[in-house]
């Protein structure tokens, strides 16, 4: 925590208050701004730059439980989408005098040029802990000048009529509105449907040799077919993915109609939801970049990045005609699944990394080497 | 699937044996273990060390203990006399490798029907080796420095000015970075090579590109016999390439490095150890240009070595006991993490703190004229290691648990004396002991 010298000193002061009647004050940095959202924790030590432009924290307040954050600024090179998408970065310790070749601008200028609050000097591990035995809280984060701090009643009062952002359809809110194209050389076309996806998926698309088209979440089956894809991926995004009734509806005709669907993150939950299968919400998610997943055929074990507060039921998966083909070796939920007779399949994790390790991004491999070869096909 | 060794009854445990600069109580801390994980699958355990002040040859760590000294020629007749079926090479530091590479050269273990478990001969070899190694580097796709081997001086000449000055020169099969040395001209280099190929066993000597101010990055990985692959720390060394890790302030997780950075190291941590073959664990270390992505390997250490006794410290995970188990068959996602008893053993763990390992010099100890300068040549007898929730936090701490008369990083007396940016821009260039209070 800051010495309370420190946050004399400081010129922007910050508090945090959560619904559970928590509050904890310290030194603001990004924009003097007000916000509310889902608190959750990210514990990667390397990669905020990406965790912070990454669509499916859209909604939420973000605590990063590794202690020191900005320590290589930030450059564009990094970012998954045009900017960052959590309402509120929650750290332990801000770097005020970063360092790298790379570096465009500072963590907190870049915040506070894209309107995003942050609060540092907090004891980020006491609130990881309430997170962990709550589940995730909602909560409330303000940055004023020095002495311009509201009411502290007065936020314990406003945070428990703030409405919980997954009653919004979230990744709606965050992906595109109209069709772009990402060009490749050769003339064979992906279709990515946009929950909110990470500039790295498009990006494995189009290294592989394939053009990439990204389309509205609302976007109907038929005018999905229209482009005549090779395949279909569901990307990741923010939210409850009950929510995303036109993406499930349209996914359940892709399927009958044969078209090779892969799903990432929500996509898999999507994916799930389209045949039968059911989601719940996890107590506090997974967030971060060592989770293990083990092939359920093989006994290999993966440690793959995640991002997620949703998951798919395990046992409403019986009548859906799909098999799970990976599990978390941590808590036994489903992290891949594929159809048994369809040409679909899904991950719950982030193959495209980034931030995290790249082990799984095999994953993008085998998926490509199968369309290419044609062998992905209906049993 | 590589067939699993748990049919093994009986294993020998080779331990470092005396303690010198670079061959510490890191390796009693890993032995220790080792025996730990044995004695709990049934494996009789028979132990090498005439280090008496150690834990390992404490009563009921092993089942037996030879208080013998660790060569070649002493531990082929406890082979001979105990028949053990498994040999443990990785617990020992360099000096347990070094009998292993002479045993299996006599064939002592083929003769005696001694497995090696873990980590193979072939494998020790290939990172040992500096023309292996080179192969094995361009097969896994990861840049190496320019450099080449040499069998003489007249080599090291022809070589370096292919390369280009300055050059450092590495020995092969050397604990603690013996024998080796800067050279900026060719006199410096005939110096150099000349006490260096005495030096060396092998009476080899490696001539490479000098990184010198590039950032001196580690990897701690675990692999296991069905090719799973974790890395439990990745550390960052305060002081550049070109002084010993073992005499840099080293930091972990890594401070200075992006996500993108991060990743390029650590996927090509994963092809070497793949490529080269680890079972158990491994140590990866790696030059990262601070300006650029540019980055190469500098060394494998397949073995348990001062590093992973600090990462292991530095992140809870019981490196040498879970190496262990993996010597004899197990697979990572069937063992347990020990800190938290629920979850797998096949997992990278996230600290949410900062830790800092200091060196602990004893020059005031010689009389007269000594060499105060740090190099590639380890000086440093001792460590401490600290864990904070900041870096100043963290480094505070650890200087004050040096106990060398210092109350912290700042504050100290004469720490007011001006001094020149000359002078200070020289002690930063040619660092001593002194050199985090300069």
């Amino acid at each position: 925590m800051a010495s309370k010298e420190r946050i004399r000193e400081a010129e922007k002061e910050a508090i945090l208050v959560l619904e559970d009647g928590t509050a904890v004050k310290g030194i603001g940095f990004g924009s003097l701004n007000k916000t509310h959202g889902e608190v959750v924790f990210n514990t990667g030590m390397v990669g905020y730059t990406e965790a912070l432009t990454d669509p499916s924290y859209h909604g939420q307040i973000l605590i990063q439980t590794y202690p020191l954050i900005g320590n290589y600024g930030v450059s564009r090179r990094a970012f998954e989408s045009d900017a960052p998408k959590v309402r509120g970065y929650v750290i332990h310790e801000l770097c005020r005098n970063p360092s790298h070749w790379s570096m465009e601008l500072t963590l907190d200028e870049w915040l506070e040029q894209s309107g995003i609050p942050g609060i540092e000097g907090v004891d980020t591990r006491m609130l990881t802990k309430k997170i962990r035995v709550n589940g995730t809280l909602l909560g409330l984060l303000v940055v004023r000048e020095k002495g311009d701090l509201p009411n502290l009643e007065e936020l314990k009062r406003e945070v428990q009529q703030i409405p919980d952002p997954n009653q919004r359809t979230l990744a709606y809110e965050v992906a595109t509105t109209h069709v772009k194209k990402y060009d490749a050389t050769s003339d064979r076309t992906v279709v990515v449907v946009d929950c909110g996806v990470k500039s790295s998926i498009i990006k494995n698309i189009v290294e592989r040799g394939f053009t990439a088209i990204q389309v509205p979440p609302t976007t109907s089956a038929a005018a999905i077919l229209g482009m005549e894809p090779e395949a279909v991926i569901l990307s990741n995004g923010p939210g409850d993915p009950k929510r995303c009734r036109e993406v499930i509806e349209t996914t359940s005709v892709l399927i009958q109609e044969r078209i090779p669907v892969l799903g990432i993150c929500l996509g898999s939950q999507i994916i799930g939801l389209s045949l039968t299968g059911d989601t719940y919400k996890l107590k506090f998610g997974h967030r971060g970049q060592n989770h293990p997943c083990l092939d359920v055929q093989t006994g290999r074990c993966y440690i793959t990045s995640q991002n997620h507060g949703y998951v798919l039921d395990e046992r409403t998966l019986e009548e859906s005609g799909l098999r799970v083909t990976l599990t978390n070796a941590n808590d036994g939920t489903v992290e891949g699944i594929e159809h048994k007779t369809l040409p679909v399949r899904a991950v719950q994790f982030h193959p495209e990394a980034s931030p995290g390790p790249f082990d799984q991004n095999v994953y993008f491999d085998q998926f490509f080497a199968d369309l290419l070869k044609n062998s992905w096909r209906a049993v | 699937m590589m067939p699993k060794s748990r049919g093994v009854k009986k294993a020998l445990v080779i331990g470092s044996g005396g303690i010198v600069i670079a061959q510490a109580a890191e390796f009693d801390y890993s032995g220790s273990q080792c025996l730990k994980a044995l004695k709990e699958e049934g494996v009789e355990t028979i132990l090498v060390n005439p280090n008496v002040a150690t834990i390992q040859t404490s009563m009921k760590m092993a089942d037996k203990v030879y208080l013998e000294p660790c060569t070649a020629d002493v531990v082929e007749q406890i082979i001979k006399k105990e028949k053990p079926d498994g040999i443990l090479l990785g617990f020992g530091g360099q000096t347990a490798l070094n009998i292993g590479v002479q045993l299996a050269r006599r064939g002592v273990f083929q003769r005696e029907g001694v497995k090696v478990l873990g980590t193979s001969i072939k494998a020790i070899d290939v990172t040992e080796d500096r023309l292996l190694f080179k192969n094995a580097m361009e097969q896994s796709d990861v840049p190496i420095p320019k450099s080449d081997a040499a069998y003489s001086v007249n080599d090291a000449l022809t070589i370096a000015a292919e390369v280009g000055y300055p050059v450092i020169v590495r020995t092969a099969y050397m604990l603690g970075g013996g024998g080796a040395g800067i050279a900026y001209n060719a006199s410096q280099l005939k110096e150099i090579v000349e006490q260096a190929l005495e030096w060396s066993i092998e009476h080899q000597v490696l001539v490479e590109q000098y990184l010198g101010n590039w950032k001196e990055i580690e990897f701690e990985v675990m692999r296991d016999y069905d090719d799973n692959t974790i890395i439990v720390a990745a550390l960052e060394n305060l002081d550049p390439m070109g002084i010993h890790t073992g005499d840099s302030i080293v930091v972990a997780p890594t401070q200075t490095l992006t996500n993108e950075e991060y990743q390029l190291l650590r996927s090509a941590s994963i092809r070497v150890i793949r490529s080269v073959g680890i079972v158990g664990e491994c140590n990866i270390q790696f030059a990262l240009d601070p300006y650029s992505e540019r980055y190469v390997a500098i060394e494998v250490n397949p073995r348990m070595s001062r590093s992973s006794a600090l990462a292991s410290k530095a992140t809870g995970y019981p490196l040498a006991y879970i190496a262990a188990k993996l010597a004899l068959g197990y697979n990572l996602p069937e063992l347990s993490n020990k800190i938290t008893g629920v979850t797998t053993a096949c997992f990278e763990p996230a600290l949410d703190y900062i830790v800092v390992k200091v060196p602990r010099w004893d020059f005031q100890k010689f009389p007269g004229q000594v060499n105060k300068f740090l190099g590639p040549m380890m000086k440093s007898v001792g460590e401490v290691m600290s864990i904070a929730r900041s870096f100043e936090e963290a480094i505070q701490k650890a200087i004050r648990e040096l106990d060398i008369g210092k109350i912290g990083l700042v504050g100290n007396e004469g720490d007011d004396d001006s001094e020149s940016l000359e002078e200070l821009k020289a002690s930063l260039q040619h660092p001593t002991d002194e050199r985090i209070f300069n």
